[in-house]
């Protein structure tokens, strides 16, 4: 069954069902984490004690996974650049570091919880480290599956960048988008929990 | 052969998965509530016949343990909202239809939609599963509450916290599948005024699954976060279980778990709704041979709607002790969402003014969901109000307001959308009309009397949630008896789906005994031709044109030569 509109542009909308879809779905995941930053706005307004945040976590590795992701969303950029332009090598280099940062991003993160876990520092602790550990773990659940989907058009799905460059661009740039957001978020979750 | 449907990407086959699979959960929540009814009118005494089948857990020698109560009424209401009328009416009667009657080929993701069924099936899975779990299933109401969701000992809550992260996962699939097809797929020259009011329906229906769901979702994690790695989101300090002191870090606040799930919950009350009105509009108009009365003024109170649905929810919360402006603010917002539902159903009832009405099956259910939904709708109004909800809040009466709406409402037209489109549906079937018009006297008749006394209940002040339906309650002693009439049709009201069920099954295996537009509709799906070759030159509703041979004018019927070019 041919769908219409899957790379081309509709021309009264203006948008390809791909990125109309990405977009919608970011709407809902802008939803999830508004809940969870208003979990927290909640809980913190109305507790007696809050602990020191920056005191508690550590932020050089915070700011350093800042550096990491913000990094490897410009990777992802220079990939989707590199995948219009017809530059398959330059795609899978730019793609594969895109994943190694994506993937060191969760090594920090793996050694911040262990860190925390070694020091007796659990969910259960009190409402901020719950709070820390559930708002993080949502958001390296999304790095993940970012992961998987940079994997994925990185080896198996690039053979559509022969048989259909210009669909295999669109996939780059839907994946980019997604990506990009996963970054904002820690761009949010960043200054909420660490500085603040 | 047959398993092949099971992983078809085609919108018309998942439209049927879900119809079939949500239609079984009905019959599942339905079950459950049957023995609630029983135990209302005859506490304490063995369930006849199903009794022994219970469980020895459940029910010793077929009496109904007030836990297990307590499990049958949380799981009513999860499996009829979530696994029952929701998926029927979003995702079987949404997927069959809008891709047909906008003129598109599928949903614009065939894969994301096939998705979607599946997490719908799983979580619908894990519900079920969640039964034979020791402790049995969720018990705390299908709102979790916490503090007592919380703590609630065994893993029946976890389970339904789990199954809902599925189902609220693919409701989101299906919401922006939904909205893209909407928005990228419509034929040629199906603007968006020439849409039917079911696609617009739909369109906003969409809009609050996306957006209102994950408010649920987030909740979800933060509760199972509680239940399973000890933190105290919603358990506040110094709470006391059994008279001992909890030992939890604290600090947590029961009302934020309230605010989310009420985030999602009211628009989760429009969802129920207007897919329900969009059918109700499609049959209303056909049967009537007349052009929908009001169609633009709907379609703005539509998303009136559906954006005010998002500003009422603490309604739910005046007994919580919030600020007279708060509940002013939420008061006045609850009052003011009244207008577009009164719009739209106004509209309905003047459509019928002046057309010459037939009264087929589908039609009388339609009809039927006027009066019932305007029930509903009107009792409504004294829980938008703080002053009277604080008294009415979780009586029966509240239950007798939300059944009306969604029972002889929402279920209404959904019977109604399944006797209409099943000739569309089943290539040219239909439905036995004399076991339709049973089907339909009977539910009709046994709802209002198990609804209706609910309202004398509620307010004589009979709590909902009762074991014993409020027999040890001295203020319940008046209105006690009514419990055995409600059962009773209850019980017949089971009796009559019957009727339902063995015309589906007979009908399914019937003849093929009538044309492609037996209702001589004007609709897309309807109309017969490759959909490559589809354009749209009309209106949706152009019945009874004057001057034209036929009293109907299908969308994609170019105009007659003399009167020039549509467009």
């Amino acid at each position: 069954m041919h769908i219409p509109y899957t790379t081309d542009v509709r021309p009264d909308t203006g948008l390809t069902n791909p990125k109309l879809g990405i977009w919608l779905f970011l709407a809902s995941e802008v939803m999830l984490f508004g809940s969870l930053f208003s979990a927290y706005a909640l809980l913190r307004s109305g507790s007696t004690s809050w602990p020191d945040q920056s005191a508690v976590l550590s932020v050089p590795f915070a700011t350093l996974n800042t550096v990491i992701l913000i990094s490897s969303s410009i990777t992802m950029v220079l990939a989707w650049v590199a995948a219009k332009a017809g530059e398959l090598r330059r795609f899978r280099l730019f793609m594969g570091l895109t994943l190694v940062l994506g993937a060191a991003f969760m090594v920090v993160k793996a050694i911040e919880y262990n860190d925390k876990f070694s020091h007796g520092l659990l969910p259960s602790t009190d409402n901020f480290l719950g709070l820390y550990f559930t708002m993080t773990g949502v958001h390296a659940i999304h790095v993940l599956v970012g992961m998987v989907v940079n994997a994925y058009l990185l080896w198996p799905g690039s053979a559509m960048f022969r048989s259909d460059s210009v669909r295999f661009t669109n996939r780059v740039e839907i994946a980019g988008i997604y990506w990009h957001f996963v970054d904002v978020v820690w761009i949010f979750l960043f200054p909420v929990l660490y500085l603040l | 052969m047959f398993l092949k449907h099971f992983y078809s990407t085609d919108h018309k086959i998942i439209g049927l998965l879900y119809g079939f699979t949500s239609l079984f959960f009905l019959l599942v929540g339905f079950s459950l509530v049957v023995l609630i009814r029983w135990q209302l009118a005859y506490p304490g005494e063995p369930v006849p016949y199903v009794g022994g089948l219970l469980g020895a857990a459940n029910a010793p020698g077929g009496v109904i343990l007030p836990e297990f109560y307590n499990q049958l009424g949380a799981m009513h209401g999860t499996i009829m909202v979530f696994l029952g009328v929701v998926p029927l009416a979003v995702g079987a009667f949404g997927n069959y239809l809008i891709p047909l009657q906008i003129g598109a080929p599928d949903m614009a993701f065939p894969r994301l939609n096939l998705a979607s069924y599946w997490f719908y099936f799983v979580g619908g899975a894990i519900m079920l599963g969640s039964f034979l779990v020791p402790g049995g299933a969720a018990n705390n109401g299908w709102t979790s509450y916490p503090p007592l969701s919380d703590l609630a000992p065994g893993n029946g809550q976890t389970w339904w916290l789990a199954g809902m992260l599925c189902l609220i996962f693919s409701s989101l699939l299906g919401a922006l599948n939904f909205i893209t097809t909407i928005v990228q797929l419509r034929a040629p020259g199906m603007t968006w005024f020439r849409l039917p009011f079911f696609v617009w329906a739909q369109f906003v229906t969409a809009f609050l699954l996306l957006l209102a769901f994950p408010a649920l979702q987030a909740a979800a994690l933060l509760q199972g976060m509680d239940r399973l790695a000890g933190t105290s989101f919603f358990l506040p300090s110094g709470l006391a279980v059994s008279g001992q002191p909890l030992d939890v870090a604290g600090g947590g606040n029961a009302l934020l778990w309230q605010h989310l799930f009420w985030f999602l919950g009211h628009p989760e009350v429009y969802v129920l709704i207007l897919p329900g009105m969009g059918i109700v509009a499609e049959v209303i108009t056909n049967n009537t041979r007349k052009p929908l009365w009001g169609y633009r003024l709907m379609v703005y109170s539509l998303f009136v709607l559906g954006f005010l649905s998002f500003v009422v929810w603490a309604h739910h919360m005046f007994l919580t002790g919030m600020g007279t402006v708060i509940s002013a603010f939420f008061q006045a917002t609850t009052m003011i969402i009244s207008i577009p539902s009164v719009v739209i159903l106004s509209s309905l009832i003047l459509s019928l003014y002046g057309g010459s009405i037939r009264f087929t099956t589908p039609m009388l259910f339609a009809l039927a969901f006027l009066p019932m939904f305007g029930i509903g709708g009107l009792t409504g109004l004294p829980l938008g109000l703080a002053t009277t909800d604080i008294p009415l809040h979780d009586t029966n009466y509240v239950v007798g307001h939300f059944h009306y709406l969604v029972a002889p409402g929402t279920i209404f037209a959904l019977f109604a959308g399944i006797y209409h489109w099943f000739p569309r549906m089943t290539g040219g079937r239909m439905m036995n009309d004399t076991l339709g018009r049973i089907h339909f006297v009977g539910s009709l008749i046994c709802m209002n009397v198990i609804f209706l006394p609910m309202f004398v209940q509620g307010l004589a002040g009979v709590n909902r949630r009762l074991w014993d339906g409020g027999a040890v309650y001295a203020h319940a002693q008046e209105v006690l008896s009514l419990n055995i009439p409600m059962s009773m049709a209850a019980f017949g009201l089971a009796f009559f789906q019957l009727f339902f069920i063995v015309n589906l099954f007979l009908s399914l295996r019937g003849p093929r005994t009538v044309t492609d537009n037996p209702w001589g509709a004007t609709t897309l799906e309807w109309q017969t031709g490759p959909v490559a070759a589809l354009r749209v030159y009309r209106d949706p509703y152009e019945y009874s044109v004057p001057g034209e041979p036929t009293d109907f004018l299908p969308q994609n019927v170019g105009p007659a030569p003399r009167s020039g070019p549509a467009e």
